[in-house]
């Protein structure tokens, strides 16, 4: 062994080892995600809340002998899990730094931007998976809801189906880039709600106000700009303005947040 | 060789000349951990800045677009800075303790732990007290430049009523974020809850009001951030106040009664 | 100064501390010894009552840690260096507890003094610590009130020789002035020097307490001995008519008894030793021999 070692010239022999494969960080990342007690309670309260709203809604609607198609009780999912993803895509990267582990995960795999690629696609597979869960939920209430009222209305296009997926992955990403350009929980969290919730009020008043701005606004809102996901808009400019305002919400932050991510000092 | 059947020949120790530690030390101490570090100083410096940059740009749009507007159209804009930062002072005022694992070493310093609680609760009203006064002082001198730059008289609709409303309307929103925290000791946790109770829930409530007859009759009492709007322009009748205590009573003090119950009970790790 | 009776916590349906008594006198350093995860710590937690006990409970000069008032100018404690806030500076932790306490700023320049760090360091925030120099604050918050008892987790944890030997010097000192330390370690090295007195614990339970000498003397089995005599051959045969166990050892031999024994047979037969001393590791071999059901290694 020694004599060995001295003929190698003190090299490590690494030939035969191969990197870590991009799918391993995936899954180690995926599993970070709900093996804390944090986490897991993140993702089953997200399930909670969206079964809570759905029978909730199933009950009022019922009582009340209201109208209602399995579109809008997704449309009810969606609403709650727009800004519930968004969190959960902060705390994927964010617990990194508080809890300190970004110190073992570089030294594991030093490559940062496979790494922070990797958190990007948990957070994008998470979104699906409650996606799904969340038109599961909303079928069995809808199904109920026939089974009470007598009919059930069962309208929900695939056009619904591939806007709601695609704004959760744009909300859960948006809130993905501030974790990235912040690194700090609280920080993102609250920045994210002023983004989501009170953003939009301003740039109404800045609007009705400020006759130029309005004609800026629709570059701008990202939130108003995902509308034409919903309509499926036939508009080429209500597409340019949701590049153009994604470039400026998700594309700025995410790009500055991993140039940062790859010069810090992780302690 | 010592034995712990000779507790009767242990020595006590004599603290008759040890004063407890007084609360305003309690309080001051905890006032200072509020600015000494990075984070904390700068929660504090971007809050006063958003007062600021928020009402600076009101008062350029205004002046450029020819509006009138009051001292009290100043004061309501704080409702996008203070409103919405201060609870988030008070929420991680607790919840620090937890996320940096100092807890450990406050309470071995005063091991009478609702004290500590109550010192960062005053450290809490405190800042808020700050906050509305450095929001008033701001408002002045945007509604001073106003009147100097715009075409419209200077309006001083100011009451010594109203600026009492407006501080106790701040120092509530502060005491909820803190509530919040003190229920489940976690700064994200804590921090969605307040976001979701400020701006998602007035929307259900409104929906469920319109939908269901008895909801809407019902609402008043339990929706905390409906009942605390007429604090803003002072407009509070008895009925309003009975509904602000009925639903501070959910949103406040069962938190907080909880919260409490809760850190008094907690192996701090 | 410190009576823990009949102490017992529970986590479910684990017992971690598992009804453990003992006193720590004034004057005396007492030494805390067990494997990892023996119930150290908690037991130390459970006495600044940061972990409520399920029953039993521990006092400190004849009161309750919570009804000490300014626990701080009574008690130092060091249970963790690491649990500060990131984002203070060194200085600033001290002077928060210095406020805390009621005490003068010019009190945190003297603990920083006394345990070596600069001004410069000071400055520094607590995430850009080293370990050391964590343990360095540590060691001089709990020293900041002037407290007459000490309870220290792991002092020494970090620390270089040179902070070692200072921290044992000071632990001296702070008994000789009638001070209690209790403090725990597994360096028994070093606790085999400072301490007067020691407590093993193993699973939760106490396995052996009283002072060293008596400890380590009571345990004859595990008592060994170093020895060279001017003529190692002739001891060895004389030490191997008695039964007595005798291997090579560098120069000398190593003999599976006690001193005085040694020296006994040596006198028996007239022959000239020039070293006679009890094998270092006494304390570790009987740590290994008290706790060796409850360490997680077989001990070979
Ligand atoms: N909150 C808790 N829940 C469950 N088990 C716990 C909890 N806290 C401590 N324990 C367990 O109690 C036991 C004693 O832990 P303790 O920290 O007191 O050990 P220790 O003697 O200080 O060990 P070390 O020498 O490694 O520091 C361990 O098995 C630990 O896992
Ligand atoms: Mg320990």
């Amino acid at each position: 062994m020694v004599a060995d070692a001295h003929h190698l010239g003190h090299a490590i022999d690494i030939s035969s080892t191969s990197p870590t494969p991009f799918w391993r960080l995936v899954r180690v990342e995926l599993r970070k995600s709900y093996d804390t007690r944090a986490g897991f309670w993140l993702l089953a309260v997200i399930g909670l809340i969206v079964l809570a709203a759905e029978i909730i809604v199933l009950a009022v609607v019922t009582t009340q002998d209201e109208s209602i198609a399995l579109g809008d009780f997704v449309a009810v999912a969606a609403f709650l899990t727009s800004f519930l993803l968004p969190v959960l895509g902060i705390m994927v990267l964010t617990t990194e730094w508080s809890q300190r582990t970004a110190m073992v995960t570089f030294a594991l795999e030093p490559r940062r931007p496979l790494v922070i690629a990797a958190k990007a696609l948990v957070g994008v597979l998470l979104t699906l998976a409650t996606v799904a869960v969340s038109i599961v939920i909303g079928a069995v209430c809808n199904a109920l809801y026939g089974v009470i009222e007598g009919s059930a209305d069962w309208t929900f296009g695939w056009s619904d189906f591939w806007a709601f997926l695609l704004t959760q992955v744009l909300a859960m990403l948006g809130g993905f880039a501030l974790a990235a350009l912040l690194l700090n929980t609280p920080a993102a969290i609250v920045v994210f709600f002023v983004y989501k919730w009170v953003l939009p009020g301003l740039f109404e008043l800045g609007a009705q106000l400020v006759g130029w701005f309005g004609d800026l606004r629709p570059w701008l809102d990202f939130q108003s700009a995902q509308n034409a996901i919903w309509e499926w808009s036939s508009s080429g400019e209500d597409w340019a303005n949701l590049v153009v305002s994604g470039v400026v919400w998700l594309g700025l932050p995410l790009a500055f947040g991993i140039w940062r991510v790859l010069r810090a000092e992780v302690k | 060789m010592s034995t712990p059947t000779a507790a009767a020949s242990v020595p006590t120790l004599d603290v008759s000349g040890t004063a407890p530690t007084p609360f305003s030390r309690l309080v001051t101490t905890e006032l200072r951990k509020t600015w000494d570090t990075r984070a904390g100083s700068w929660l504090l410096i971007s809050t006063a800045a958003l007062t600021g940059l928020v009402m600076v740009i009101q008062l350029i749009v205004a002046v450029a677009q020819d509006l009138e507007l009051t001292y009290n159209d100043f004061l309501t804009s704080t409702n996008f800075s203070i409103a919405l930062l201060l609870p988030v002072i008070g929420i991680l005022l607790l919840t620090s303790e937890w996320s940096q694992r100092t807890a450990m070493v406050t309470f071995s310093l005063e091991p009478r732990r609702p004290r500590v609680i109550a010192a960062k609760l005053a450290v809490g009203v405190a800042l808020a007290v700050v906050a509305v006064v450095v929001a008033l002082v701001l408002a002045l001198v945007c509604n001073l430049v106003y009147g100097a730059l715009s075409d419209f008289a200077v309006e001083w609709d100011v009451s010594v009523l109203q600026t009492l409303s407006f501080v106790l309307f701040q120092v509530v929103g502060m005491l909820t974020g803190f509530a919040f925290a003190a229920l489940l000791l976690s700064s994200p946790a804590a921090i969605v809850l307040f976001m979701v109770y400020s701006f998602v829930l007035p929307t259900i409530f409104g929906i469920g009001a319109a939908l269901i007859g008895w909801f809407e009759d019902l609402q008043p009492w339990i929706d905390f951030a409906d009942a605390q709007t007429p604090l803003i322009d002072a407009s509070m009748t008895g009925e309003d106040w009975a509904q602000f205590a009925v639903s501070g009573f959910i949103w406040l003090v069962i938190p907080l009664a909880i919260g409490l119950w809760r850190v008094l009970r907690a192996e701090v790790k | 100064m410190i009576t823990v009776e009949g102490l017992t916590r529970k986590y479910g349906s684990f017992t971690a501390v598992d009804n453990v008594s003992f006193v720590c006198q004034p004057g005396r350093v007492t030494g805390f010894l067990g494997p990892n995860g023996a119930g150290k710590t908690t037991t130390m937690r459970v006495m600044v009552g940061l972990t409520p006990p399920t029953s039993g409970r521990a006092t400190i000069g004849g009161h309750l840690y919570q009804h000490i008032p300014n626990p701080g100018r009574h008690v130092g404690v060091l249970l963790d260096a690491s649990a500060q806030h990131g984002g203070r500076t060194g200085r600033e932790v001290l002077e928060i507890g210095a406020r805390t306490m009621g005490l003068p700023s010019s009190r945190v320049d003297e603990m920083l003094e006394m345990v070596s760090l600069t001004s410069g360091e000071a400055k520094r925030r607590l995430r850009n610590y080293s370990l050391g120099m964590k343990q360095r604050l540590g060691i001089a918050h709990a020293l900041l009130g002037d407290p007459s008892v000490l309870i220290l987790d792991e002092p020494a944890n970090g620390l270089d020789p040179a902070g070692i030997r200072w921290m044992r010097g000071l632990l001296k000192g702070y008994a000789e002035r009638g001070g209690t330390v209790l403090l725990s370690s597994h360096l028994l090295h070093e606790v085999e020097q400072i301490a007067d007195e020691m407590i093993l614990i193993g699973n939760g339970r106490i396995v052996a307490q009283g002072d060293k000498k008596t400890l380590l003397a009571g345990d004859a089995t595990t008592a060994s001995t170093l020895v060279t005599a001017l003529d190692n051959q002739v001891l060895a045969d004389a030490l191997a008519a008695k039964g007595i166990a005798v291997t090579g050892a560098g120069e000398g031999l190593r003999v599976d008894a006690a001193t005085v024994d040694v020296g006994r047979v040596a006198a028996e037969n007239a022959i000239v030793l020039t070293d006679l001393r009890a094998a270092e590791g006494g304390l570790e071999d009987l740590f290994l021999a008290l706790t060796a059901e409850t360490q997680r290694e077989a001990v070979v």
